[in-house]
């Protein structure tokens, strides 16, 4: 699955997140691509992507997309990124 | 040397000079500016670069306090990055960034990049740190920034 990882600026926050979600790609067994992008470029990036992940306040800025968007409260926690992968793939 | 780099990809991006230790900042802008007046110092960025980080919290919001107590704050790459670099500001009293979970925030880690590659090794050290309690807590404690730097290596030589 390919997945975008969204934070407002496209070079620290979203590369954190890129980092851990490619951890819980690997805890998950799911195989995958994690992308990290600005959100000036991520309604773009987000046609080709099965999943967005990104903070709240950004979530709202992307309202709209066709492709899911799910909300991390904690960038560093694998866990959670983990829990909202699985959710996605899911449902 | 390549070996030490590998060890500690920080030491070329973070110099002394861009390291304060037991700062005291008035409120989150204050603590921002702070780790932007360090990139400044240091060569890494200009004045703009400090206003940018500062308007991204404004526009975003406070999620760049990734873990307890500690923020990573950055702009987006412009012609106000000189040169990739990083800073790093404790501070005596923690203060509020506004973030539900990892508030207050009692160090600032300012990043500047052109968004290339070459900050990519030391945003992986600064995620071990930043999932380790216990590191934070003893870098939290330097009183020098060599005593600082000496540290985040003996942390990778484990």
């Amino acid at each position: 699955m390919k997945i975008i990882a969204v934070c407002g600026m496209g070079i620290g926050t979203s590369i954190l997140l890129k980092m851990n979600a490619d951890k819980a790609l690997e805890q998950l067994g799911i195989d995958g691509d994690v992308e990290a992008t600005d959100i000036g470029t991520a309604k773009g990036a987000a046609t080709t992507a099965d999943l967005v992940l990104t903070s709240a306040e950004l979530a709202e800025e992307l309202e709209g997309l066709s492709t899911p968007v799910r909300v991390i409260n904690n960038f560093m926690d694998v866990d959670e990124i983990a829990q909202q992968i699985s959710d996605a793939t899911t449902t | 040397m390549p070996s030490d780099q590998a060890r500690n990809p920080l030491a070329p991006l973070l110099p002394p000079a861009a390291i304060r230790l037991h700062a005291h900042a008035d409120d989150w802008r204050d603590a921002i500016r702070q780790a932007g007046d360090l990139l400044v110092a240091s060569g890494a960025s200009t004045t703009a670069y400090t206003d940018q980080m500062i308007q991204a919290v404004e526009r975003y919001g406070p999620y760049i306090v990734i873990a307890p107590g500690f923020a990573l704050a950055h702009a987006r790459a412009s012609e106000a990055v000189l040169r990739t670099g990083m800073s790093w500001v404790s501070l005596d009293e923690p203060v509020r960034f506004g973030h539900d979970k990892n508030d207050p925030v009692k160090i600032v880690l300012g990043l500047a990049s052109h968004g290339h590659e070459e900050h990519l090794a030391a945003l992986q050290l600064v995620a071990a740190l930043a999932t380790d309690p216990t590191r934070m807590d003893a870098l939290e404690a330097a009183t020098t920034p060599e005593e600082l730097l000496k540290l985040m290596n003996q942390g990778e030589d484990k």
